[in-house]
C-alpha cells in the first residue's frame, strides 16, 4: 500500500489562495497551481515556451539565461519523468542543478522541511521544484522561502501540477490554435488527479468552449458542480463531436480498493480503444500526461497511433518548464 | 536633427547598403552567404536587404532575449520570439543584419547565440544605423547611417511598413 499519493493527506494547511504566486506588479514570482490566474498570465507562459522549443534544435541545445543559478529539485515523492524533465530544462537554461530525494534523505533522519530549506538557502540556492504527496506543500515552502527564492510546484498531493497542465494547454495550443472553438474531454481518476484540477482551470481560464470529465462516479470528487465542467459516466457519450481527449493515468496501487472493481473491467468501460475513438471528431488529439498502463487506460494501437501526441507532449514539457523557471526567477531577481 | 532624422528615406538607405554589400560579398568571395536578421528591427531590415540581393538561402532570424547580459536586471523579455535558422550555420558566411548598433550588447548576444548552432566561416555585420556610445570592441562592416549621438539619446526604427527612425528627448 502506498500511503504517499492519497488524496485525504492534509499536515499541510491547504492552500487557500493564490495570491502568494504573484507580486506586486502581478507578475508570475512562484508558480504553484493554475488556479486564479490570468489569461494573459496563461498566454504568457506558452509564448515564451513557444520561444524555448526552439533551443532544442540547437547545436549546443543551450541559452546561458539562467546561468549562475541554483535551482533545487526537492522530491519528496518518488517520480522520475518529471524531475527529469525538470532536471534537463534547468540545464538547457545553464543553471547548476541539484537533485535531492528527500524520500532517502534527511527527513527520514527527522529534519523537518523548514531546516531543509534553510540550510539549501545557506548554500544560495535561487529555485526549489517541489514534489510533496501533501496537498499544499509547494504553497506552505513558497510562504516560507527567502525573498529572492522562487517556487515552483511539480506536484503537491491531489491539489495540482501546474507545469503539467500547461504543457498540455501548449501541446493542444500548437495543434489547434484555438481554445474558444474547442470540447476537450478529461478522462479517469478525477478523484486523485493535480493534473486533472490544474487542467480544467487552465482550460476554462483560456475559454475553452466545454471541458467534459468522463469518469466512473466513485472517481469524481464531490465538489466537480463548482469545477465548471459536464459529466459524463459512460465514455462513447462523452466522447461525441470532442476535439481533444486527456487521458489520466489510473494509479494501479489503487486498483485493490473499493472504488475499482478490476483492471479488465475498468478498460470495459473506460479504456480508449479504436473503436470508441471514432465517436470523436476525425482529428481527434489523444493526450496521456504518461507512463501508460497500457490496456488499462487505452490500447497500445491508440497510444501509437496516429491522433497520439504523448511524444510531442514530453518535447514541450521541458520547454514549458524552462518558461516557467525562466519568468518566476527574471521577475523575481527584476523586482528584488 | 529628430526632424533631419525622421524624415530619411529608409528604403533608399537600405538600397544603398544592398550595392555595399553585394561588393562585400564578391570582394571577400563569400559563397552563398546566409542572411539572418535580429528580431525585430533588425529583421525588417534583413527582409529588404535579403529580397535586393536575391540570395539562394532563405532567411533566418534570431531573438537574442535568452542570451542578453542584463536578465538579472530587468528579467525576462516577455515579447521573446522563437528564433529560427534554416540549414546549417556550420562552415558557411553569416551575415548579421540590426537595425541600431549602439553599445554593442545586443550584436554580443547574437554573435553568442549564432555560435550555439555552429561554427561558421566567418561573420559579417550589417546595420542601418550606427549610432555611436560603443561599450564593447565591435564594429560593423556595413553601415547605412551614421550618427554621432551622446548615450542619452535614443534612436528606434519603427515598422514594418514603413519604415522609419524616431527620436526622444531623454
Amino acid at each position: 500500500m502506498n500511503s504517499s499519493n492519497q488524496a485525504a493527506s492534509t499536515s499541510f494547511k491547504a492552500p487557500d489562495s493564490s495570491r502568494l504566486q504573484l507580486d506586486e506588479q502581478g507578475r508570475l514570482r512562484h508558480f504553484l497551481t493554475t488556479e486564479s490566474l490570468s489569461k494573459e498570465i496563461l498566454t504568457e507562459i506558452m509564448d515564451v515556451a513557444e520561444s524555448f522549443s526552439s533551443v532544442g534544435n540547437q547545436a549546443v541545445k543551450k541559452v546561458p539565461v539562467l546561468r549562475g543559478k541554483t535551482i533545487v529539485n526537492l522530491f519528496f515523492e518518488n517520480s522520475t519523468r518529471t524531475r527529469t524533465t525538470f532536471d534537463l530544462a534547468a540545464k538547457r537554461l545553464s543553471a547548476d542543478v541539484i537533485n535531492l530525494n528527500i524520500a532517502t534523505s534527511a527527513a527520514s533522519k527527522g529534519e523537518s522541511v523548514l531546516d531543509t530549506i534553510r540550510t539549501l538557502e545557506a548554500m544560495h540556492a535561487d529555485m526549489f521544484v517541489v514534489r510533496h504527496s501533501d496537498s499544499g506543500a509547494a504553497h506552505f515552502i513558497a510562504a516560507n522561502v527567502a525573498p529572492h527564492v522562487s517556487v515552483i510546484n511539480a506536484g503537491d498531493g491531489s491539489h495540482a501540477h501546474p507545469t503539467q497542465a500547461m504543457l498540455d494547454m501548449f501541446t493542444i495550443r500548437r495543434v489547434k490554435e484555438s481554445f474558444a472553438e474547442l470540447k476537450v474531454a478529461i478522462i479517469g481518476d478525477i478523484l486523485h488527479s493535480r493534473v486533472a484540477r490544474s487542467q480544467i482551470h487552465a482550460l476554462n481560464t483560456l475559454g475553452t468552449k466545454e471541458v467534459r470529465v468522463i469518469a466512473p462516479k466513485t472517481l469524481l470528487p464531490s465538489d466537480t458542480d463548482s469545477l465548471g465542467v459536464h459529466v459524463y459516466a459512460d465514455l462513447r457519450t462523452g466522447l461525441k463531436d470532442v476535439d481533444v481527449i486527456i487521458m489520466l493515468r489510473l494509479q494501479r496501487e489503487r486498483m485493490g480498493g473499493a472504488l475499482l472493481p478490476s483492471e479488465h473491467e475498468y478498460f470495459e468501460c473506460f479504456g480508449l480503444t479504436e473503436e470508441k475513438l471514432a465517436y470523436a471528431k476525425p482529428d481527434v488529439m489523444v493526450m496521456h500526461p504518461g507512463p501508460i498502463n497500457r490496456g488499462v487506460e487505452m490500447e497500445a494501437a491508440v497510444a501509437e497511433g496516429p491522433h497520439s501526441v504523448i511524444l510531442q507532449q514530453v518535447a514541450n514539457g521541458i520547454a514549458v518548464r524552462m518558461a516557467v523557471m525562466t519568468l518566476t526567477l527574471g521577475q523575481n531577481r527584476a523586482a528584488s | 536633427m529628430d526632424k533631419e532624422l525622421t524624415a530619411i528615406d529608409i528604403d533608399e538607405v537600405i538600397e544603398a547598403m544592398a550595392d555595399d554589400l553585394a561588393r562585400y560579398i564578391k570582394r571577400k568571395n563569400m559563397v552563398d552567404p546566409l542572411m539572418i536578421g535580429v528580431h525585430t528591427g533588425g529583421l525588417w531590415v534583413a527582409e529588404r536587404l535579403h529580397q535586393h540581393l536575391g540570395l539562394a538561402k532563405p532567411l533566418g532570424e534570431i531573438d537574442i532575449s535568452f542570451y542578453r547580459d542584463d536578465f538579472t536586471r530587468i528579467g525576462l523579455n516577455p515579447q521573446v520570439k522563437p528564433s529560427h535558422i534554416p540549414g546549417e550555420v556550420e562552415s558557411e558566411h553569416i551575415i548579421l543584419v540590426d537595425d541600431v548598433l549602439f553599445t554593442g550588447r545586443t550584436i554580443r548576444a547574437a554573435l553568442n547565440e549564432i555560435f550555439d548552432y555552429g561554427r561558421p566561416d566567418s561573420v559579417t555585420l550589417a546595420v542601418l544605423v550606427d549610432r555611436g556610445a560603443r561599450e564593447l570592441p565591435l564594429h560593423a562592416d556595413i553601415v547605412g547611417l551614421k550618427l554621432d549621438l551622446s548615450p542619452e539619446k535614443q534612436v528606434k526604427l519603427t515598422g514594418p511598413a514603413p519604415l522609419a527612425l524616431e527620436t526622444n528627448r531623454n
